[in-house]
């Protein structure tokens, strides 16, 4: 049995070792795409991480390792699902345990909106909420939807007060109060961007995965996603972060870590060379 | 199955389920467990074996080798395969739902909306007519019918609306495991984003475990937790459905993820 890394003092809500990933493109006769090699990075809560570095550097694709999308070709990830549980492996964790890392410690805001369809902004932003309260145990089959059509009063008071937090998160995110009740697909991706925000951030959870989320934001919002930042990291959570603005990356960050120090070589993996090459 | 800190038992338990047809084998080997509020989708092209998983686990197949476990709502574990017929229909009516491809294999025809919501309260011994007509009523508002057409037979329905009522026949009774087998196929491109969008309000809502076999990556992508992916009667990869479709790693995944258009 692997243990996580030692460094008990600091006790990292995240911790990476010698993280690797490359992808292999079976329909390109094995083509060896290296990405990242040797990641290593602690980060603790109340840090705000920046990932410094132009793109293809493989930000995005660490964002989705820690996040459990992508599965790493070699190296440990580590988290902690709070601050009185034992760190998690991904590599190790059943698909169950990743959802429920997911749904409570890791919040992931990725660059658009995977809009679903029918589905209200105002509902999208709550689901967090309701799905949490949805996993509680005892919640049953047979209690989650009564026969007489009307919700228990005391699931009603909870889905309307997870409703009253989203339109809080909406309001401050800017989304006009008559967009709310609409699906969010034919918003405008600055509108998307900021409803997934709120989405991803409705729920406070200990670990907080940001890719580019003021890309398509103005400054206004730009300056309430900063202070949405800054609010987390107060409470205590662990942010790691990708931001294409220097100055909000500046505003936020309480580290910067160089990417070109994971950066694999673009070099093939032995045995690939000979099938990359057309016969 | 890797053990792991939640200690719920899983509802559904496949091992190792083999069918052959003469020379040709169908199934090979398929294991995998599914829990409470799970859904499980099962893809692959046509010939690939999923429609095969899904009978066998539905007792509608005996398997070559292998057994398909089911817990109770009482907690007991069945052999599906060890049941008697009966036994097997009592569950297919009370625990168990299957929502077929194509409505008319699910649905009676030419009786009324409500008498085809109802049927599964029957059995289960309800006989007040008023309550019976009530819940159909219910479930028909749920699954978007107008309740005005609780008299009306589904051959008078559009593809979605039957497609609908067959959903509410099957889950009037909170069934615990509904299998289904290309829900969604066969319906318009609107017609299949209103019926998704009830599919994955309901199974969340009830906290169905679902086992979904389909061929329309976006449709796992929307409905399901996990993933099975099969290629000539094998489980070629198996994971969360995200990880699978963004960081496909089996040739055959590799396959399928390219060959659509964002799924």
């Amino acid at each position: 049995m692997i243990h996580p890394p030692a460094s008990a003092t600091a006790e990292p809500v995240l911790s990476l070792r010698a993280v690797a990933k490359h992808f292999v493109l079976h329909l390109r006769g094995s083509t060896v795409l290296p990405v990242l090699e040797g990641v290593d990075l602690d980060v603790a809560a109340g840090e705000v991480v920046v990932l410094d570095g132009p793109s293809g550097q493989g930000k995005s694709t660490l964002l989705k390792l820690i996040y459990g999308n992508y599965r790493p070709s070699a190296g440990e990830i580590w988290v902690r699902p709070d601050p009185t549980r034992s760190p998690l492996e991904l590599g190790r964790a059943t698909p169950r345990e990743v959802l429920e890392l997911r749904r409570n410690t890791i919040g992931y805001v990725s660059q658009f909106l995977r809009v679903i369809p029918r589905v209200s902004a105002l509902d999208v932003v709550t689901e967090p909420l309701i799905e949490d309260r949805l996993d509680q145990p005892g919640a049953t089959a047979a209690g989650a939807l009564p026969d007489d059509g009307n919700e228990e009063s005391d699931r009603a008071v909870a889905r309307e007060a997870a409703r009253e937090e989203a339109r809080r998160w909406l309001a401050r995110l800017g989304i006009p109060s008559r967009l709310w009740d609409l699906p969010p697909a034919t918003f405008s991706g600055g509108e998307q961007q900021r409803v997934n925000l709120a989405r991803s951030l409705i729920k406070p959870r200990p670990l907080l995965l940001m890719d580019e989320p003021t890309a398509s934001l103005d400054a206004g919002n730009t300056a309430t996603v900063i202070e949405i930042i800054r609010e987390a990291r107060a409470r205590g959570a662990a942010i790691v972060g990708i931001f294409h603005d220097d100055a909000v990356a500046h505003a936020v960050a309480t580290r910067r870590v160089p990417m070109a120090r994971f950066h694999a070589a673009p070099v093939p993996l032995p045995g690939s060379a000979r099938e990359v090459m057309p016969a | 199955m890797m053990p792991d800190r939640f200690d719920t038992p899983p509802l559904l338990r496949v091992q190792g389920l083999h069918k052959c047809y003469g020379a040709r084998v169908a199934l090979h080997d398929a294991s995998f467990d599914l829990w409470p509020g799970e859904v499980l989708a099962v893809v692959g092209e046509s010939g690939s074996g999923k429609s095969t998983l899904l009978n066998t686990v539905a007792g509608r197949l005996a398997p070559d080798a292998g057994c398909v476990l089911y817990r109770s709502a009482d907690g007991a574990v069945h052999d599906v395969h060890a049941m008697n017929l009966a036994q097997q229909r009592a569950l297919a009516r009370t625990e168990w739902g299957f929502v077929h491809q194509n409505p008319a294999d699910g649905l009676r025809m030419d009786v009324s909306a409500g008498a085809n919501v109802g049927e599964r309260l029957m059995g289960l011994g309800w006989r007040h007519y008023g309550q019976l007509r009530a819940t159909a009523q219910t479930w028909l508002r749920r699954v978007e019918i107008d309740p005005a057409r609780v008299d009306d037979p589904p051959r008078q329905f559009s593809g979605g609306m039957r497609q609908r009522l067959q959903i509410a026949r099957n889950l009037v009774t909170h069934p615990r495991l509904v299998l289904m087998d290309e829900p969604t196929s066969g319906l318009d491109v609107s017609v299949q984003a209103r019926l998704l969008d009830l599919l994955r309000r309901l199974t969340r809502e009830l906290r169905l475990a679902v086992l979904l076999v389909t061929h329309d990556l976006a449709v796992a992508r929307l409905l399901a937790h996990r993933m099975l992916v099969m290629q000539h009667g094998r489980i070629v990869e198996a994971g969360l459905t995200d990880q699978l479709l963004d960081d496909p790693q089996h040739p055959y995944t590799q396959l399928l993820v390219s060959s659509v258009l964002q799924p």
